[in-house]
């Protein structure tokens, strides 16, 4: 077994061959790789449970982004003449801790903040939450996941006492009759998952025709920003037409009264004229799901990410609740969580309102256990601090952290209002950022520190259904590329604290992870590196019990966690966009992912065969919104919105909504999405509205060739 | 901040004050109404069985005084005050603003034996504007009267519990006014399909109990007698308070009266010499209002409406008047499927919808309703949007183009493939072993299944064939 970044100068033993995970989405299918430097990596698809030997183009080709001709390699310090200078780890970390001490000094400790990832392990996501509460002693730590999964994750906590994105495992979908995807287009985001599916029907809720709508059974095709009024529609047919599992709301549920009572002001020709889906489609999908014997209602980033998005969540939680779905055993309701870790990444300490074991910092009992396994007192620990977005926007300003450390994100291209954030964090007195890759973020640093990356490294990840994974590795880091582990370690140490307090070993932070999360609603305490590594197929909660706990692959069979095991119906209303179309900014725009790019693009941008199938955004329209812009196919546009615009070539599409155009966002400079979207957040996620802005297109002249 | 005192128990009523809240208004606010408010638009549901009459009543209001069994029996203007009735005593209550949102009362025709001696309905008739009406409709055998939306409705949910239904209306058809000759008898079709026995062309003259006589001489078996038969404003309180009225309370684009502190909406409105009524257009002003009492707004813009009929056995909208039809400049469209019941009659000025009438096309009443309410243009596609899209649309890797995507998740397409055939990968597993092809979700392997046998079969090799 390698143990990298506290040993990387000594060569680990030769190792040929590992089973791993993809380094991208939450599926995390299983990959056997083989290879070394010399003759090149290469994966191929393992038959584990989620991928059963199926990869994606991302997949396939992952081994390629080891070798990034501009890979990392050696820290970068910004010189005085304001380039990036090669220089060694001990001047790059003693100017790190020197600025952050006496920002730190002159301004307080929330001077400092710190912006972490879904890609990152969980030995890495909980390392980088202490060490932001205790070695820099800050409030101000969140991570890319609030642009993610915060919405499900605070409807489901909400509704069901947890957040676990997919409450039993992916398996469990090939014996539905029905499924319902809302806002989730995962022949395009998670392409093997689609193979559980192909046995149901499916009902599609998008704005467009996607690759996933066009398999669907039924395809609801709302007007974006409509997707609660659409949910609470359904309830409302559910309840009509006699479709409510009445026994199991009684029985097993909370809040139906109020909930149904809101959902009667919707009835289909009002939710038709709204959302613009025919009544008699929307009878047909509620028919579908409750006669279906077995049905799932699954959401992902077309439900989240709005300003209203923790409620729509919330409102098809209560459609699936209704139906007595979740913990029924013959289906159920489910997230489906985007980033690699993003399951992990949320539950161990590197959000701005949790400790590990997905404990609330404002909790006395929590603050106390983990500050004992800390070996600090309670008070110690510092409150919850600003939601990403918020973080983002405060840099630099009066009141705001005047230093960020970014670990495993790329906010210059994924956050919404780009063109603000760049400004925010150009603005800051030091931008640290480690990565393996220099992305747009890392080019506008003071400092770029080099890690290691997925094959490079051993860890665990926890994917979509709850599921602990071991990451393992094939190589050998590069001379000198640190792990993350060891950077946070080393700078801990350079700011005082007690080089013990920080494990640099992935499987020493793991064990004091397990201690931390013990009790815990994600409790990882029963959970070590030899049960994985036998193979056991453990998913949270799995206490440390005198009887070795066999892990919970299915939650609420019997009861939900909240005290009273009862579910919460949640009750809502739709409220619509922050923004409303205009005469000036008439169509809808949103945006999301292409199947050859994951996030930022900053890792598949750097693969050819991916850059070869997706080389540049566009924007997707209807033939005649472009043609009333002056525009044929492939004609330059821009999209712009009261923040700002973008350019890239048109995509006509005649499947799409008149009144709608779309944009994935993970490209750079000019061609990014986020210089048009909204940073209106959802009052309880804190999630920005990506998935709805008014905008207006307009031709770009192009000289005639 | 001033008090706000609103008269009505509909949901003109009931979205104002909660707008009004939601607004910020933090002042005194008292409903004062007969009823609870409920969905008016859900008792065609109430009727047909499929929920309680308690299910439809509105949502509580926060933070708001709401008086039920309260009559509202006069304003004094000079005062600022209100009497009203509330059991048997006598309540005054004092106002800043006043709303009346008195709605409209339902139109009883004169018919013999429907109203009793003291004016009010007999026993086995009943007129459908509240909750407690649906439980007046008793009885195994049922007629309704009237052919606007309200008798459509209400014959169609009493068909489909089961009711021996009679729907009877004047025109030859329901809504033929609206809809036109041709739509009209679609509707009377599937009205007659779905078990409603139609009387077109006539009228109830007399009622005795369980029986209509109908102005032909027919005479009906009429456990209860639903009249159906319109509503008009209800604009008592407000002639009484020397308020002017024509049709309805004459208000302003501030939704005012002819006393400034004194407003209407709702159905029992007249804005611009129109009082459409409807829970679309009340709950318009019911927001517009709300955001001008709280300085969030100085004006109400009605937005354009669509009429849509409720009934589940089949889809009607309208956009317009059938006047709308004969303008100058508008261009139409006329497309009907008798077969299949489908009908649609377009006016289109500049690409802009001036009327409709949408029978059987679903898909094109959900998209021409957006586009007429945002004023947007109509698709150029007009004929497809009202065909219908194709029942699937043709799976990736088409027979006909050669350069056809196969494989999405591996980006593979059929060269690749060609190409690795050529170079000896002749089965599915040799094929996605050279390209990946069926590897991500699998879903192309059927197709890579059958190129791959359509390519053994054939004498000479794909590539020849493709050139």
């Amino acid at each position: 077994m390698t143990t990298p970044g506290k040993t990387a100068s000594t060569p680990p033993a030769p190792v040929t061959e590992v089973s791993t995970h993809c380094p991208y989405c939450a599926l995390q299918c299983g990959t056997r790789l083989h290879g070394d430097r010399e003759v090149g990596v290469r994966a191929r698809p393992a038959d584990f449970p989620v991928n059963r030997g199926r990869l994606c183009q991302k997949g396939w080709t992952a081994p390629d982004v080891l070798t990034a001709p501009d890979r990392l390699v050696r820290p970068l310090v910004r010189g005085p003449d304001g380039r990036l200078e090669e220089t060694s780890w001990d001047t790059a970390l003693d100017l790190v801790a020197e600025r952050l001490r006496a920002l730190r000094a002159r301004h307080g400790p929330d001077a400092v903040a710190v912006f972490g990832g879904g890609c990152l392990t969980n030995e890495k996501a909980y390392l980088l939450g202490k060490f932001a509460r205790l070695a820099l002693g800050t409030s101000q730590i969140d991570y890319n996941g609030r642009f993610c999964m915060s919405s499900a994750a605070a409807a489901g906590n909400a509704a069901f006492g947890v957040d676990r994105g997919l409450p039993f495992p992916v398996g469990d979908l090939r014996d539905a009759r029905t499924v319902l995807l809302a806002g989730a287009n995962v022949a395009e985001t998670m392409p093997p998952l689609v193979h559980h599916l192909d046995r149901a029907e499916l009902i599609v809720v998008d704005p467009r025709r996607t690759a996933t709508a066009r398999r669907a059974t039924l395809h609801l095709q709302p007007v974006p920003g409509t997707d609660l009024a659409l949910a609470l529609g359904l309830l409302h047919i559910a309840v009509v037409d006699g479709l409510l599992d009445r026994d199991y709301v009684q029985r097993r549920t909370l809040g139906f009264e109020a909930a149904a009572r809101r959902a009667m002001a919707w009835w289909p020709e009002r939710v038709e004229s709204v959302t613009g889906v025919p009544a008699s489609a929307q009878r047909e999908a509620v028919r579908m799901l409750g006669r279906a014997g077995s049905a799932y209602v699954l959401t992902g980033r077309g439900v989240e990410q709005h300003s209203q998005g923790t409620d729509t969540a919330a409102g098809f939680i209560n459609l699936a609740l209704a139906l007595g779905l979740p913990g029924s055993g013959r289906g159920g309701y489910g997230c489906l969580t985007g980033q690699g870790n993003g399951q992990g990444g949320r539950e161990h300490g590197q959000k701005a309102d949790q400790l590990p074991g997905y404990r609330p910092l404002t909790d006395a009992a929590a603050r106390a256990h983990v500050a004992g396994v800390w070996g600090v007192a309670p008070d110690d620990l510092p409150g919850p601090g600003r939601s990403a977005y918020e973080l983002l926007d405060a840099l630099g300003g009066d009141h705001g952290p005047r230093a960020l450390l970014v670990f495993g994100s790329n906010p210059a291209v994924s956050a919404p209002h780009a063109a603000h954030v760049v400004e925010r964090l150009a603005s800051l007195d030091l931008l640290v950022v480690a990565d393996f890759v220099p992305s747009e973020t890392a080019r506008m640093a003071d400092v770029v520190l080099p890690v290691t990356q997925w094959a490079e490294e051993e860890g665990t990840l926890t994917n979509l259904e709850g599921r602990l994974l071991r990451r393992r590795a094939l190589l050998p880091p590069p001379p000198q590329v640190r792990s993350d582990l060891l950077v946070l370690r080393d700078l801990a140490v350079r700011l005082g604290e007690p080089p013990s307090r920080y494990p640099s070993v992935p499987r020493e932070v793991f064990e004091e992870l397990r201690a931390a999360s013990r009790g815990g609603k994600a409790d990882y305490s029963g959970i070590s590196y030899e049960r994985l590594d036998t193979g056991e197929c453990l998913h949270w909660p799995c206490p440390d019990t005198e009887e070795r706990h066999p892990g919970t692959p299915r939650l609420f069979l019997e009861r939900f966690a909240h005290p009273d095991g009862r579910a919460r119906f949640t009750d809502v209303d739709q409220r619509g966009p922050a923004e409303k179309v205009s005469p000036a900014y008439p169509l809808h725009g949103t945006t999301g992912r292409v199947l050859a790019h994951y996030q930022s693009g900053a890792q598949t941008r750097r693969v050819a065969e991916l850059s070869a199938a997706a080389p540049e955004p566009f924007i997707e329209v209807h033939p005649d919104t472009a043609a009333r812009s002056g525009l044929a196919d492939h004609g330059l546009a821009r999209v712009t919105s009261a923040r700002g615009s973008m350019t890239a070539r048109v995509r006509l599409d005649p499947t799409m909504r008149p009144d709608t155009l779309f944009v994935p966002f993970h490209f750079p400079g000019d061609g990014r999405a986020n210089l048009f979207t909204h940073p209106a957040l959802d009052p309880r996620s804190g999630m920005p509205e990506f998935k709805v802005s008014a905008v207006r297109l307009d031709a770009v002249p192009e000289a005639t060739p | 901040m001033s008090g706000i005192l609103v008269v009505g128990d509909g949901p003109a009523a009931h979205r104002l004050a909660e707008r009004l809240r939601g607004h910020g208004h933090t002042g005194p606010l008292t409903v004062l109404g007969a009823e609870p408010a409920h969905h008016r638009p859900l008792l065609t549901d109430v009727v047909a069985g499929r929920l309680p009459a308690e299910a439809v009543r509105l949502p509580p209001l926060p933070d708001t005084r709401v008086s039920t069994g309260t009559v509202v029996t006069g304003i004094d203007r000079a005062r600022h005050e209100v009497r009203a009735r509330q059991g048997g005593t006598e309540t005054v209550h004092s106002y800043d603003t006043l709303v009346l949102a008195t709605g409209a009362r339902p139109v009883v025709p004169d018919i013999v034996g429907a109203t009793g001696g003291d004016g009010h309905l007999a026993a086995g008739v009943t007129t459908l504007r509240t909750a407690s009406d649906c439980a007046r409709i008793t009885g195994e055998t049922v007629v309704v009267l009237g052919g606007g939306p309200l008798g459509v409705e209400t014959a169609s949910a009493l068909a489909a519990r089961g009711t021996d239904t009679t729907l009877i209306c004047a025109h030859p058809h329901p809504l033929h006014e609206r809809l036109g000759e041709t739509c009209a008898a679609l509707l009377t079709e599937t009205l007659e399909q779905a078990g409603v026995t139609m009387l077109g062309g006539r009228t109830v003259v007399r009622r005795t109990p369980d029986r209509v006589l109908l102005d032909d001489g027919t005479n009906l078996r009429a456990d209860t007698l639903v009249l159906c038969t319109g509503a008009a404003p209800d604009v008592r309180l407000a002639r009484a308070a020397g308020l002017r009225v024509r049709t309805g309370i004459v208000v302003d684009d501030r939704l005012r009266t002819s006393d400034p502190h004194i407003h209407a909406l709702g159905d029992c409105a007249e804005l611009n010499g129109r009082a459409p009524g409807g829970v679309d257009t009340a709950w318009a002003q019911a927001d517009a209002l709300a955001a001008i009492l709280t300085g969030h707004a100085t004006v109400h813009r009605p937005t354009p409406t669509v009429f849509r009929l409720r009934t589940r056995f089949a889809d009607v909208s309208c956009v317009g008047d059938p006047a709308d039809f004969d303008r100058p400049g508008a261009r139409t469209v006329t497309l009907t499927d008798q077969a299949n019941r489908r009908h649609a009659r377009l006016a289109l000025r500049d690409e802009h919808l001036v009327a409709a009438v949408l029978f059987g096309v679903p898909e094109a009443i959900a998209a021409l309703g957006i586009a007429h309410r945002y004023g947007r243009p109509v698709p150029s596609d007009l004929l497809g949007l009202l065909l219908g899209p194709p029942a699937r649309p043709a799976p990736v890797g088409s027979e006909t183009d050669e350069d056809a995507l196969v494989c999405l998740c591996n980006n593979v397409r059929r060269p690749a493939l060609v190409k690795a055939w050529q170079s000896g990968a002749r089965t599915v597993t040799a094929l996605a072993g050279a390209t990946r092809a069926t590897t991500g979700c699998g879903g192309c392997g059927p197709l890579v299944a059958r190129l791959c046998d359509d390519w053994e079969h054939e004498a000479r090799p794909a590539p020849e064939r493709a050139r």
